[in-house]
């Protein structure tokens, strides 16, 4: 197998609160091969946005990285000094955030935004900005040369969202983390999106983690696809493992209650029942244990291991056999 | 923004209008003649009556109103009765004095207090964050007529560094000078904390906003993000503090005035005040509102010129 983009093993990530240290990510493994799209899927609060932050190290000042490795291009990113990981960042790896009204700077033009992050190349600002101005076309935003001089307040959300696609490219990233894009979008624009960014992903050849909690989007999207609960990841496989032949009981949960997968008029849409555990005082045994149906009393003392259902597919269950 | 500049200037010139006639029926309405109060109590009702044909006060209320406006509007504010000049005369020449040291006070506070209130955002919490958020409200509680009294003793009296008194002689700019660092310390230490304070404030709420973790993420660099992305911002609640406080200084740097016995607007109008000279009040509140509303409206206008949503704005 080629050497991934990033690579991320038993990734710990703690938060000091003042009610005690809650375990925000616990023993991560994931990998994003090159030109890849890898989705990562899960409730609000499953450690999606804490995981993109500790590979970007831009993480809360209460956070730290309690364990574990990340390497980007087979470089430990943990023993990189501040210089060198803004070196890296906005080059190597950039993002696209979930908000687009708030991404933008308000106060500065889009044009002097998109020239800035390329403070890096020794190119003339009329270049820069005619580099700007094929990015924003190519990205849908017609006439980009002139709308350089424009403000952000002057665009829409999903042109918004586009114009922080084409910065996002501009730099000719080798990993692009988007943190749920399309969130704050309604259901039209985010098929556009999506489309966009699957097609720029074909041209410009970057691998992308995707975070989301549309399986929709994940299935259009990505090639493979994590699914986190409560600070783990609990399943990972191709899009074709995850959504044809989940193997652990929150991914089927999951996947049960996608609206758009129920055939039958019900005045109740599916929901898995009982509240994500306390990240600061962690059950024994399985981190799904109250909220699964098939819990035994195994499920309660130990943890899973990591059963190995096919090439790439892997799910944390007891119930599970390779 | 030229478009933005003619509606705030439109603006300005009615808030005027406004304010000024508010202030003469204000005047007006206030109980006593002002014709007795110039004459003495031994006037009689005919030399009372000369002196009101003599200032307008026999013709309605509107009509004086509006051939006052036309007057200030010419640049005429009526004569002082006391001295027998005009009261413009008299008001402008206290103005350059008052402007300079208004203008010098809030200089130096900014150029103090913008840097120290980035500093304490972008280190904030150590501990001379705290150092600086000490000396901030240390320096705000502080009336400003106490540290022109020690200033004026510590550096004047005992140092004799600095002269005391008086505002120089005109012409000798040097000697302005020296006379100006005294009073524009106790004018200006207060608002240095004030804005340091402000600045802080404000760029740690922008230093929390998402596009200037995405501003992070591309790799900007961290004088790039502090200067251009967030203070461009964080600066704009100041832009505004200062509008009020530079109009409000101009009647307000009284105390510095009185303590270093420098000639300005706010003593002019405490001197008149004192000795009942409504001519003279009158010209000096109305040149000091003209004043205050200018400052706002250029401070508006920076706004403006700073955020583009607030030039489409208004």
């Amino acid at each position: 197998m080629t050497q991934p983009v990033l690579d991320i093993s038993n990734l710990c990530v703690n938060y000091q609160t003042p009610k005690g240290t809650v375990q925000a990510l616990r023993h991560i493994h994931l990998q994003v091969p090159p030109a890849k799209v890898v989705g990562l899927v899960g409730e609000s609060g499953c450690g999606k946005s804490t995981l993109i932050s500790a590979v970007i190290r831009l993480m809360a000042e209460n956070a730290h990285v309690a364990a574990g490795k990340i390497r980007f291009m087979g470089l430990d990113m943990q023993g990189f000094s501040a210089s060198e990981l803004r070196g890296i960042r906005g080059r190597d790896i950039s993002m696209v955030f979930q908000d687009p009204m708030t991404a933008l700077n308000p106060v500065l033009t889009i044009g002097r935004q998109m020239v800035d992050i390329q403070y890096r190349d020794g190119l003339s600002r009329k270049k820069k900005r005619e580099r700007a101005a094929r990015m924003l076309e190519r990205v849908g935003i017609s006439d980009g040369l002139s709308r350089l001089d424009n403000y952000p307040h002057q665009f829409s959300g999903g042109m918004r969202q586009r114009i922080t696609i084409a910065m996002a490219l501009l730099v000719q990233p080798k990993l692009l983390i988007a943190d749920e894009p399309t969130t704050a979008l309604d259901a039209t624009l985010e098929v556009q999106i999506i489309r966009l960014l699957k097609d720029l992903q074909t041209d410009f050849q970057c691998a992308i983690l995707f975070i989301s909690h549309h399986l929709n989007v994940i299935a259009e999207l990505c090639d493979y696809v994590g699914v986190m609960y409560a600070g783990e990841l609990v399943e990972k496989g191709t899009v074709r493992d995850i959504f044809h032949r989940p193997g652990h009981p929150y991914t089927r949960s999951l996947l049960e209650c996608d609206p758009s997968v129920i055939e039958e008029p019900t005045r109740f849409l599916p929901t898995i029942p009982g509240d994500i555990p306390s990240l600061i005082d962690l059950p024994k045994g399985c981190i799904f244990q109250d909220r699964c149906a098939h819990v035994m009393t195994v499920c309660r003392k130990t943890p899973p291991p990591a059963v190995h259902l096919g090439d790439h597919h892997t799910a944390a269950c007891h119930f599970l056999e390779e | 923004m030229l478009f933005y500049l003619l509606k705030r200037v439109g603006l300005a010139v009615v808030i005027v209008v406004v304010a000024v006639v508010l202030l003469y029926s204000m005047i007006h309405v206030v109980p006593g003649d002002p014709a007795s109060v110039i004459l003495g109590p031994r006037a009689t009702p005919e030399m009372k009556q000369e002196l009101h044909k003599l200032m307008g006060l026999d013709r309605p209320f509107v009509v004086q109103v509006v051939s006052f406006l036309g007057k200030v509007a010419r640049g005429d504010l009526g004569m002082d009765f006391f001295s027998q000049r005009p009261v413009a005369e008299i008001v402008f020449k206290q103005l350059d004095e008052t402007l300079v040291l208004v203008l010098a006070s809030i200089t130096w506070a900014m150029l103090l207090g913008i840097p120290l209130g980035c500093y304490s955002a972008v280190f904030r919490n150590t501990f001379s964050d705290k150092l600086v958020g000490v000396f901030s409200i240390g320096v705000i509680a502080v009336p400003s007529f106490v540290v022109a009294l020690y200033s004026l003793l510590f550096f004047a009296v005992t140092l004799q560094w600095l002269p005391a008194i008086g505002a120089g002689e005109s012409g000798q700019l040097l000697d302005q000078a020296r006379h100006l660092i005294l009073p524009a310390f106790a004018i200006g230490l207060g608002w240095v904390g004030y804005i340091a304070r402000l600045v802080r404030a404000s760029m740690l709420e922008v230093l929390n906003e998402n596009h200037i973790r995405r501003a992070r993420a591309f790799g900007l660099p961290e004088t790039t993000i502090v200067f251009h992305y967030a203070l461009k911002l964080a600066i704009l609640p100041t832009v505004t503090l200062l509008g009020t406080g530079i109009g409000r200084l101009i009647s307000s740097a009284v105390f510095a005035e009185i303590v270093f016995a420098r000639p300005g607007i706010g003593k002019l109008i405490f001197d008149s005040v004192v000795s009942r000279n409504y001519p003279l009040v009158m010209g000096a509140v109305v040149v000091s509102t003209v004043l205050f509303v200018l400052s706002t409206t250029i401070s508006d206008s920076i706004n403006a010129m700073l955020d583009p949503r607030v030039r489409e704005r208004l």
